[in-house]
């Protein structure tokens, strides 16, 4: 007998990284369910390990990612929820092709704005967006945009220091 | 401060060598890794927090799609972990709300979850204890046959026959008989806080043979989980492989359940098998700070030095004890480095109760003890008038004092007299100017009251246990560094990189550390106890001393001189007294060849490292909300290898359950069910960056004994001093003593009068 679910499944399309992605939606194999949160279809079914899940609880804000520029929690998020939606990773920053890192990339390298490094790519997202909405922010906005960002080994003080080194260097 | 020659490489900032894959998302944490025919291992937890298991039904859970194994207490393998060895994979009692019953393998982690609701299992409620000393009483529920009053026996030897569990020294009637002033109390830090790193505990685990066993882990320690685990689990041929570690603070140094799960369902179905904890299982089955109560009595002189330390130390570990006898062993090591005195007599009891285990945190027994320890001190401090700064600078061990280490033996300090350091610090802080007097608020703006406290620690184990390193000098002018360690966020795989370039007068760039695998690698202990920066690093800095020896001796042959003549510098090896005369590495090592030198270091517990952390605080009357407005801390590392690495480690003393203990951070379990109610991101409270308070290091680097770069690692122990001084700043601010840990508006309201009934 022909599943007739199976044949008029629903498709959505993400545009992840600038790349288009369909995904039919269903409970088989290489189908997305609806359950599914965008964080479980970035990491399992795209392999875009570059997005972390901390608390996945919606919490720590480790598992930020750009939703049409605006910093969303990935695993507060369904996947079929995202449908026409553009979304960007920490993989989608660096140019591609010349391998170069987004300014707020190489600031957090220069003020080794890190330390065990699994909440960075969560807080570089928020921080790509506030920038483009504000680009010279003062310290209290910097702060204040990530303050839903969790950070245990303490990077704060040099995150500070490296977005405050780009306040007012780019309009982008 | 600078006393030291300057360096091409050390002291300065270098990018860390995984920079690039932090901030693109290419470092790979436990969790991105996956394996051919991987399975995902689930838990099933026990609701009750004292049980024993009547019966279990696997039946429908094993039919449930997806799923490979069902195992329980009656087909689990039998090893054995804990210290003493009591602690069983699965038993047929479970001890604390969340403890493990069932492991169920599947193809997802979905399926895997799934099938746990189809486990059926028939507890015999059993009634349960939480407090420590409830569980010393006659008729408390007793958790183990063989620990009659729930004591764990202290005399195990984890650091041989006389490893310390008691501190026993002179003649304490006498001291107390020396004293101005006596204060005696009890003091609780029992708030068993979370170390909580972001990354939850996690474990791959693949038999490839009937007897070899691989894991792939996310720790600080990476060969933990080869020799702390062979022994216990029948002496498989372990080979142990670090991914990026996304934080530890001590809890990750190995991850002995997750293991033990992913291991036991990996053998049961021939595949490799992934053990990722939920943040649930993180905050309700992983590894709390002790739980630790001090009663007893202590004596000042009017000059501040202490003359007398006696009582009990009542540790409460949870359910099992993994390595808590260590913990209590470098505890009181620690409390000697503090306040040096003539007469102790300090016992410690290792209890059990039914809750979540507590074990190793950064801190690791010591800020334990100290959080507890110290407060009993203000009643004496207070009544003599004593600057606590002058107290510690007093107190605190000097070269050529001695104190019993954790092992039991007596060492004499070969460190560092640390005055300057406490000097530096107060003067940043502006002590002299905020320091009113004890129990008296620096600054009163109606219903703000400010206060300052001050505390400090120190840890001679920064010379702790054995390393061991190979260095491989390369025909294209680089080096490889073979040491197993771990990047679990204090850079310390860089700084290794970046003494090896000072060593061999080649570029940081040049030099590389293999990935923290067993097999590659010798044996290295791991990061703990900061013992990065001397211990692991004096090995890796003779074997490249071992290696350069090779290299001339190649070399000299070929260049008509002797070894002792030769040098190097970025790759060209020269005639010191004619530098011109030489040739590049490859021209002495052949055009393929290699060459690798050995270097060992030994354990040295003589040197103590320090930090001395001070603290303003404001409180509300009317809240009862405490700010902390800004952190001081000083020391001296003896040389700084990385400016940044060092002062991230410093900031780390408001995370990792350090400051905030004293202010909000707290597991709260439920004494009627024995649930936690908190084991959340939300509510379990952490600072976010809008309450940062300002922050300032001082770090002096006057040249300590220990390798060539005459440094000390210092990370570890940032969060150690900043509860008890939290502590004193706010009994300064409210000028009332404080009872109890974390300050939350509550104790404080009630402290001050306002409320009554608040929690006790």
């Amino acid at each position: 007998m022909i599943d007739r679910e199976a044949h008029e499944s629903e498709t959505i399309r993400l545009t992840i990284n600038d790349v288009v992605q369909e995904f039919e939606i269903g409970g088989r194999a290489y189908q997305v369910s609806p359950y599914e949160t965008l964080a479980e279809t970035l990491r399992e079914t795209l392999g875009l390990k570059g997005t972390k899940t901390g608390c996945n609880q919606g919490a720590c804000g480790s598992c930020t990612v750009l939703m049409d520029g605006i910093p969303v929690l990935a695993c507060m998020l369904l996947t079929i929820e995202c449908d026409g939606k553009a979304i960007t990773t920490i993989e989608g920053l660096q140019n591609q092709a010349t391998g170069q890192l987004d300014e707020v990339q190489q600031a957090f390298v220069d003020h080794s704005a890190f330390q065990c490094g699994f909440c960075t790519p969560g807080l570089i997202m928020a921080s790509k967006a506030l920038l483009s909405i504000n680009p010279s922010p003062t310290e209290a906005e910097i702060k204040e945009a990530l303050s839903g960002h969790y950070c245990r080994c303490i990077s704060h003080y040099h995150v500070v220091e490296a977005l405050l080194s780009l306040a007012g260097k780019s309009g982008k | 401060m600078k006393f030291q020659k300057e360096y091409r490489y050390i002291g300065k900032a270098f990018p860390r060598k995984d920079a690039v894959g932090i901030v693109t998302g290419k470092a790979q944490y436990i969790d991105d890794l996956e394996l051919p025919r991987m399975l995902h291992g689930k838990v099933l937890r026990s609701p009750y927090p004292h049980a024993r298991i009547k019966q279990i039904d696997t039946a429908s859970a094993e039919k449930s799609r997806g799923v490979k194994a069902v195992l329980t207490h009656k087909n689990v393998p039998r090893w054995m972990t804990g210290t003493p060895r009591h602690v069983r994979v699965l038993d047929e009692k479970v001890r604390f709300v969340g403890d493990a019953v069932a492991l169920v393998a599947a193809e997802t982690e979905a399926q895997a979850r799934d099938a746990l609701a189809l486990i059926e299992v028939t507890y015999e409620a059993l009634p349960a204890v939480y407090d420590v000393e409830d569980a010393l009483k006659a008729d408390a529920p007793q958790l183990y046959d063989d620990f009659p009053g729930n004591l764990l026996p202290l005399d195990v030897a984890v650091f041989g026959p006389n490893t310390l569990s008691a501190i026993e020294l002179g003649d304490v009637e006498k001291g107390f008989a020396d004293s101005d002033f006596i204060s005696e109390g009890t003091f609780s830090y029992e708030n068993i806080p979370n170390p909580l790193p972001i990354e939850s505990p996690g474990v791959i685990a693949e038999w490839s043979e009937p007897n070899h066993l691989t894991v792939w882990s996310a720790t600080q320690c990476v060969y933990w989980h080869r020799h702390m685990m062979l022994p216990r689990m029948g002496f498989p041929d372990i080979r142990t492989i670090g991914t990026h570690c996304g934080g530890s603070f001590g809890s990750k140094n190995y991850s002995t359940q997750p293991m033990l799960y992913a291991a036991a369902l990996a053998r049961a179905t021939g595949r490799p098998v992934k053990v990722c904890f939920s943040k649930a299982e993180h905050f309700g089955a992983f590894v709390l700070r002790l739980g630790s109560r001090f009663r007893g009595r202590v004596g000042l002189k009017k000059d501040g030095s202490v003359q007398a330390v006696s009582g009990e130390w009542l540790v409460n570990t949870g359910a099992f004890s993994d390595q808590t006898q260590a913990q209590i062993a470098v505890g009181l090591g620690e409390a000697q480095l503090m306040l040096r005195c003539s007469n102790w007599d300090l016992q410690a009891k290792l209890v059990c109760t039914n809750r979540c285990p507590s074990g190793m945190v950064r801190g690791f027994g010591g800020q334990e003890l100290e959080s507890a320890l110290l407060p009993v001190f203000e009643d004496a401090m207070a009544r003599g008038d004593i600057d606590p700064v002058e107290f510690f600078k007093k107190n605190f061990v000097k070269p050529g004092e001695g104190y019993y280490w954790r092992e039991g033996n007596w060492w004499i300090s070969k460190g560092k007299d640390y005055s300057e350091a406490i000097e530096s610090g107060a003067q940043a802080f502006g002590w002299a100017e905020k320091w009113k007097g004890w129990h008296k608020p620096t600054a009163v703006n109606e219903n703000k009251r400010i206060g300052v406290g001050v505390s400090v620690h120190g840890n001679a184990d920064v010379g702790e246990s054995f390393s061991e390193a190979y260095i491989r000098l390369n025909p294209d002018a680089t080096a490889t560094i073979h040491a197993c360690v771990a990047e679990s966020g204090t850079g310390q795989r860089s700084n290794l990189c970046k003494m090896v370039a000072e060593t061999l007068q080649i570029h940081p760039d040049k030099v590389s550390i293999t990935p923290p695998d067993s097999l590659m690698n010798p044996f290295d202990f791991g990061l703990v106890g900061s013992r990065g920066t001397y211990a692991v690093a004096s090995a890796v800095i003779s074997a490249a001393d071992d290696a350069k020896e090779k290299l001339f001796e190649m070399a000299a042959p070929i260049l008509k001189t002797t070894p002792d003549d030769l040098d190097s510098k970025d790759g060209f090896v020269f005639v010191k007294r004619d530098p011109d005369k030489g040739m590049p590495w490859r021209k002495a090592l052949g055009l393929m060849q290699t060459c690798t030198g050995f270097g060992r270091f030994e354990p040295d517990y003589s040197k103590p490292n320090f930090l001395i952390l001070f603290a303003e605080v404001e409180v509300d009357t009317e809240t009862g909300k405490l700010d902390l407005l800004r952190v001081v801390t000083a020391t001296d590392v003896g040389q700084i290898i990385d400016p940044p690495s060092l002062e991230g480690q410093l900031h780390g003393a408001i995370g990792a359950a350090g400051i905030d203990t004293a202010i909000f951070e707290e597991s709260l379990i439920d004494k009627n069910s024995g649930h936690m109610l908190n084991m959340n991101m939300m509510d379990y409270k952490w600072r976010s960056f809008p309450e940062l308070p300002r922050f300032e290091n001082r770090i002096l680097e006057t040249s300590i004994q220990t390798h060539r770069y005459k440094a000390i690692g210092v990370g570890e122990i940032s969060t150690s001093p900043g509860p008890s001084a939290v502590l004193m700043a706010a009994s300064n601010a409210l000028g009332t003593r404080l009872k109890g840990y974390p300050l939350t508006p509550d104790k404080i309201l009630e402290a001050i009068g306002k409320i009554s009934g608040g929690r006790s």
